[in-house]
């Protein structure tokens, strides 16, 4: 068989969702730092969002469990911990998807510009962690909705 | 002692500080005063735990015995722990656990930001890493440490009564021996001594904002980074920690 290219294998890693926030992909959230083929075996380098991230060890499950459904045998998963993760990896497509699933994406100001449910900018800091490691607990004060805001690091 | 020996002892002390705090902070997971709080410490916990695999994943390879940084948490007993005595301590209440918390991040906040630019890539690495996470943790502990001390009079005199019991645990992290000035010596690590100035302005600018007074005396109890001494809590909490593999040597999950 020929091996995949490595555009065909961003594309499908592209549709593996991150399993905390199903609504975006691994490549979305900026963690899939580079694919390389090196002789028969696939190289993917996966960098953790916050180092307890207990979701880590299900990504790197989900990557070459999808890697293996396309019909790729010898895999190699790297961690990567340098340069750290930042938020600026998220991709635009992430970020409004996030917007639309109820999490306000990050802003270098460090707070929510607004409300993800009706667009309020009267918003406060309800606590600095949330359901994740990598989001912070918000509420709005005109909908009186609470939300999740995704951190900036 | 060589200077991979001198690699190892420091490795440890950094993996041994946040497992032992992340051990801790954990023992809260639903016993916190509110839920939000909740969830911060068990967050707060995880990172730690998380610092703690990449540091004690390190410090198996240096070592060179095959060990994992698993190996290292959960197969060693109390007098091989190199953590300061600080982060066994018991948690207390609520307001003793968040000031530990600071003066802990305040020190761990400094010593990363110089690991960063170790000669070892590996350690900068991990320091890199590391040091974003704990930003955001001192951020937490020193606006909860000013919220409860500049608070109503109760909150205010049980966190002036977790300095005053914490305040002679602090002075260990900035105790030097052999193992530090070999680490300085080859650019891994600096010397601690030499962080003391920078974190007490820090830490005096949060406890005056506070309205918390820092004690007089500058008594510190040792014995915990050097494995001489630890206090009895250290192996209390490991009984807890290790039961499972001590029960049921090499189960996995």
């Amino acid at each position: 068989m020929d091996r995949a290219t490595v555009e065909q294998v961003w594309e499908w890693l592209d549709a593996v969702p991150d399993p905390e926030i199903p609504v975006i992909s691994v490549v979305d959230l900026g963690i899939v730092r580079d694919v390389t083929w090196e002789g028969d075996t696939l190289k993917v380098a996966v960098t953790p969002t916050y180092s307890g991230c207990p979701a880590t060890s299900v990504i790197a499950m989900d990557i070459e469990t999808a890697l293996r459904d396309h019909g790729i045998d010898k895999i190699k998963l790297e961690t990567r911990i340098s340069p750290a993760w930042t938020t600026d990896w998220l991709s635009d497509k992430g970020r409004a998807k996030l917007k639309v699933y109820g999490i306000a994406p990050p802003q270098p100001a460090g707070g929510p510009d607004c409300c993800p449910h009706c667009g309020s900018t009267a918003v406060e800091k309800v606590s600095e962690f949330g359901s994740t490691p990598c989001k912070a607990h918000w509420r709005c004060t005109e909908c009186l909705e609470p939300f999740d805001y995704f951190k900036c690091i | 002692m060589t200077r991979d020996e001198a690699f190892l002892q420091f490795l440890l002390r950094m993996g041994d500080n946040t497992l032992i705090l992340g051990h801790r902070v954990s023992e809260w997971c639903g016993h916190a005063p509110v839920l939000e709080e909740d969830i911060a410490l068990a967050n707060t916990a995880l990172d730690l735990i998380g610092q703690t695999q990449m540091w004690l994943g390190l410090a198996g390879e240096v070592q060179g015995e095959g060990k994992s940084a698993d190996d290292l948490a959960f197969l060693r007993d109390a007098w091989d722990f190199r953590n300061v005595l600080l982060v066994e301590v018991p948690n207390g209440d609520f307001g003793r656990t968040l000031m530990r918390q600071f003066l802990f991040d305040a020190w761990h906040s400094i010593m990363l930001g110089r690991l960063m630019k170790s000669s070892d890539d590996r350690v900068a690495a991990i320091a890199e890493k590391a040091s974003k996470e704990v930003a955001y943790h001192l951020e937490r502990s020193s606006d909860t440490v000013v919220g409860l001390g500049d608070g109503t009079e109760e909150s205010h005199r049980r966190m002036q009564e977790a300095l005053d019991y914490l305040w002679p645990y602090v002075g260990e992290m900035f105790a030097s021996d052999e193992v530090d000035a070999e680490m300085a010596a080859a650019g891994i690590a600096p010397d601690p001594a030499g962080l003391r100035e920078e974190y007490d302005s820090l830490v005096q600018r949060v406890l005056t904002e506070a309205t918390l007074t820092i004690p007089d005396s500058r008594f510190a109890h040792k014995g915990g980074r050097d494995g001489r001494m630890h206090t009895e809590h250290l192996g209390h909490l490991l009984t807890q920690m290790q039961w499972l593999q001590r029960a049921y040597p090499g189960a996995t999950w």
